[in-house]
């Protein structure tokens, strides 16, 4: 006799699903993926506890489930809540949804430094992107911003605590690797800060993966730090044999130099395994890893445009004999590359 | 005169000992409990009793108890809430310091409703006076054997533990609250899982302000039909309020719910009418967090009928114009006050209190408080208004816990009561730094609204 599945039935902005019971709105939407997806600063799939805290991804409930069709009386954070048979999820199609997700934008990027142009998450930051594709242009916010001293956190890891929007997931990474509480937060409101017992240096094999899951530029890798923008590096996965972590790796390549090596992550930046900090900070040559193939790369990221293959200038530009002129150099570096 | 149930021997000498507390009828209702009734019993009567959280949210009691989950072979727990630190209310420091015994006797009649052998009294850090006094207050319980192992020949034991906060706003929310009790940082959980089904060490788990335990003696010793009696509707019993502010006689004071607010500020029963002979200008009715009235809202709703200190006649109007009953701390204003400052006073609290953890509220509290005080020392725009009316709607109903809400409230309310005040700092910068706008309009009757 099969065993009989239950299934529940979701509709995200129209578009129906069937998810196993207990999933979350959020990986719902994710098994239907595309621009339906909510955003999720704080949520990481592979760390036990996360989510609810960055409230990017707030969905509007239109109707609680088959039984209680009620709608839900505020936005739920779809990373937190799970589905209900015959819910009726509203994202992008809510008004009110994208007016909430633009306030949570505008608050994470108040106290946040805009040092992109300094930053070396710049290029594959997540708070770039939701900024880009989910917030408004240009500030009304114009008080001094919090700042902090940078820390080094062990001789591998920089935390540059300007840049840090409290999502808590190298928090988690640190509680889930260790007994020891030792890397949390300190302080209260927008003063709080993530910070390791007394600057004590965080010393566990898998400790790197703190910057992996990072979405943030607050994190960083020092051995790789101000070292290149990672548009201009080449993302390989690659794997080797080693003796504490799975191996599989993404190396990102510079020319024939790895200048760096961080886990493999998907579309959502999560990885897929942490790695070791060896294979992180140790391994550095081609000769050290079997490498694989090119990662694949989302065509609208920067890490995809750094080959310029497709480059168009934009068709304004054409149309302009001022703009043209004032794009002279760079319009002439396009026709060498065509 | 009012009936008292939770002050009525307050002016006892020696009534916060065990002895003059037994003396006075106390420790009847765990006599009752105990002796003659079943936990379910316990549980029928508070709900009969109708009684709502003296907290500030307002929920059933009786109603919450019920929700607790029963697993099998699984502890449960009462923790009494008394981390009391909404700006306003110093309601369950009066009790606590003046008559503890009512807070344990409260708590052992609640624990046996509900099955707890274990429970937890969390008073905030600062009031460690407080803290020495419950303590004194157990280990006099327990050497009278009412609390311990098989408290009187019944069977039941009960363990209390007293525990300290470190003194943080936000621990007074339940799951932050126990969090906190669990030795971590006080940040509030994401609920789903309720504290009902999962609350302190994963356990179910009852959150209930001190009040509100306190409240169960009399409903046990008379009965819950007998408590329901005491006011009007849905809000049933007796409640400490505490009056601050511009009022002739600050203090605790319990009322019967229904008693109008126009007599709560003006009889001699009560507040005494406004210190030095001021007019009133606002009312905040029930701590920092609810919205703030004018004056020509507080005596009469926006209907025309008497305003009553009950929670639906407070909440009459909705947020437009009505507030809320909270946690009781009565603050008024009299006419030499300036709302924006207060508004600043009030923002600035829950930016230092917000625990950090969710965004907009981490960020959007100390963004209100930076506009506030700008508009406040005369650097303010028109569009700061506008802006600080924005900021305040994405924070509201965005964040883990009510936090947000609480910070949102008090601005959206004085904005909407008060936006000529704030226009009037922003166009004469200069003269608002030296003279309060006073009373103003605030007090003109105002045109029943046509249906």
């Amino acid at each position: 006799m099969a065993e009989e599945v239950v299934k529940f039935k979701v509709t995200i902005d129209g578009i129906p699903v069937e998810v196993e019971p207990g999933t979350t709105i959020l990986n719902a939407a994710r098994q239907i993926g595309g621009d339906i997806v909510p955003p999720a600063m704080c949520y990481y799939s592979k760390l036990e506890g996360t989510g609810g805290k960055c409230r990017t991804c707030l969905v509007k409930v239109s109707k609680g489930s088959e039984k209680d069709p009620r709608p839900m009386p505020k936005l739920v954070a779809s990373c937190r809540t799970t589905v209900m048979d015959g819910m009726e999820v509203q994202n992008i199609t809510s008004p009110d949804v994208v007016e909430a997700r633009k306030g949570v934008v505008e608050m994470l990027l108040i106290n946040h430094p805009l040092d992109c142009p300094v930053c070396d998450q710049a290029g594959e930051c997540k708070l770039q992107d939701l900024g880009y594709e989910h917030g408004d242009e240009g500030t009304r916010y114009e008080f001094e911003r919090r700042t902090f001293e940078r820390i080094d956190i062990g001789d591998k890891i920089q935390l540059h605590m300007n840049r840090c929007i409290l999502c808590y997931r190298c928090v988690f990474v640190a509680n889930q690797l260790t007994d020891e509480r030792e890397h949390g937060v300190l302080n209260r409101g927008d003063h709080s800060e993530i910070s390791t017992f007394i600057h004590k240096a965080l010393n566990h094999d898998f400790v790197g993966n703190v910057i992996d899951v990072c979405p943030v530029g607050a994190l960083t890798d020092k051995t790789f730090r101000f070292k290149n923008r990672v548009w201009f590096t080449k993302p390989v996965d690659a794997h080797r044999d080693c003796p504490t972590c799975a191996g599989k790796v993404t190396l990102w390549y510079k020319g024939d130099e790895v200048l760096r090596v961080t886990g493999r992550k998907d579309e959502y930046g999560e990885v897929e395994e942490f790695i070791c900090n060896t294979c992180r900070f140790e391994t550095k040559h081609t000769s050290d890893w079997t490498l694989e193939e090119p990662t694949p790369v989302d065509h609208e990221s920067v890490i995809g445009a750094n080959h310029y293959l497709n480059f168009n200038p934009p068709s304004v530009i054409h149309e302009d004999k001022k703009l043209q002129l004032a794009n002279e150099e760079q319009l002439a570096r396009t026709e060498r590359l065509k | 005169m009012g009936r008292k149930l939770l002050l009525e021997h307050i002016n006892e000498p020696g009534i916060q000992t065990f002895d003059v507390y037994r003396q006075k009828g106390g420790y009847r209702a765990v006599e009752k409990a105990l002796k003659s009734m079943s936990p379910d019993d316990v549980v029928e009567e508070v709900k009969k009793s109708g009684l709502r959280g003296r907290g500030g949210a307002g929920f059933p009691t009786g109603m919450k108890w019920s929700f607790l989950a029963k697993p099998e072979g699984v502890p449960r727990y009462l923790v009494c809430n008394g981390d009391e630190s909404e700006p306003g209310t110093f309601k369950d420091r009066y009790l606590m310091t003046h008559i503890p015994h009512a807070l344990i006797e409260g708590m052992i009649v609640s624990s046996y409703a509900l099955g707890a052998n274990t429970s937890y009294i969390y008073v905030r850090g600062e009031m460690m006076p407080q803290i020495r006094i419950l303590e004194r207050a157990i280990a006099e319980t327990k050497a009278a054997g009412l609390l311990g192992k098989n408290i009187l020949g019944t069977g039941y034991d009960l363990e209390i533990y007293v525990q300290p906060g470190g003194g943080a706003y936000i621990c007074g929310e339940e799951t932050a609250l126990l969090e906190s009790l669990e030795g971590k940082r006080g940040n509030p959980r994401i609920k789903p899982p309720f504290p009902a089904v999962a609350g302190l060490y994963g356990c179910p788990t009852v959150v209930n302000n001190v009040e509100s335990i306190a409240s169960v003696v009399p409903i046990i010793n008379d009965g819950g039909e007998e408590y329901a009696k005491i006011g009007i509707e849905r809000s049933t019993g007796t409640k400490l309020i505490s009056a601050g502010g511009n009022v002739k006689n600050p203090g605790v004071y319990e009322i019967e719910l229904g008693v109008p607010v126009e007599e709560f500020i003006y009889s001699d029963e009560y507040c005494g009418g406004i210190a030095n002979g001021k007019r009133l200008k606002a009312l905040v009715a029930g701590g920092s967090s609810v919205p703030i009235l004018p004056a020509n809202l507080i005596s009469k709703t926006i209907n025309g009928d008497a305003r009553l200190m009950t929670y639906e006649s407070l909440a009459d109007g909705g947020f437009q114009t009505g507030t809320m009953m909270g946690s009781g701390g009565f603050i008024v204003f009299d006419e030499d006050q300036c709302i924006v400052r207060n508004t600043w006073n009030f923002t600035r609290f829950y930016h230092h209190e917000s625990c950090g953890q969710c965004s907009p509220c981490r960020e959007g509290t100390g963004w209100m408080e930076k506009v506030l005080y700008k508009i406040e020392h005369g650097q303010g725009s028109i569009a700061d208004i506008d802006l600080l009316w924005d900021i305040q709607r994405k924070i509201e109903g965005n964040t883990i816990c009510p936090l947000g809400d609480a910070a949102a409230w008090p601005v959206a309310a004085a904005i909407r009561h008060f936006r000529d005040e704030f226009e009037w700092h922003v166009l004469h910068p200069e003269e608002s730094q030296s003279r309060n706008y006073g009373l103003a309009h605030y007090a003109d009757p105002i045109k029943p609204v046509a249906q």
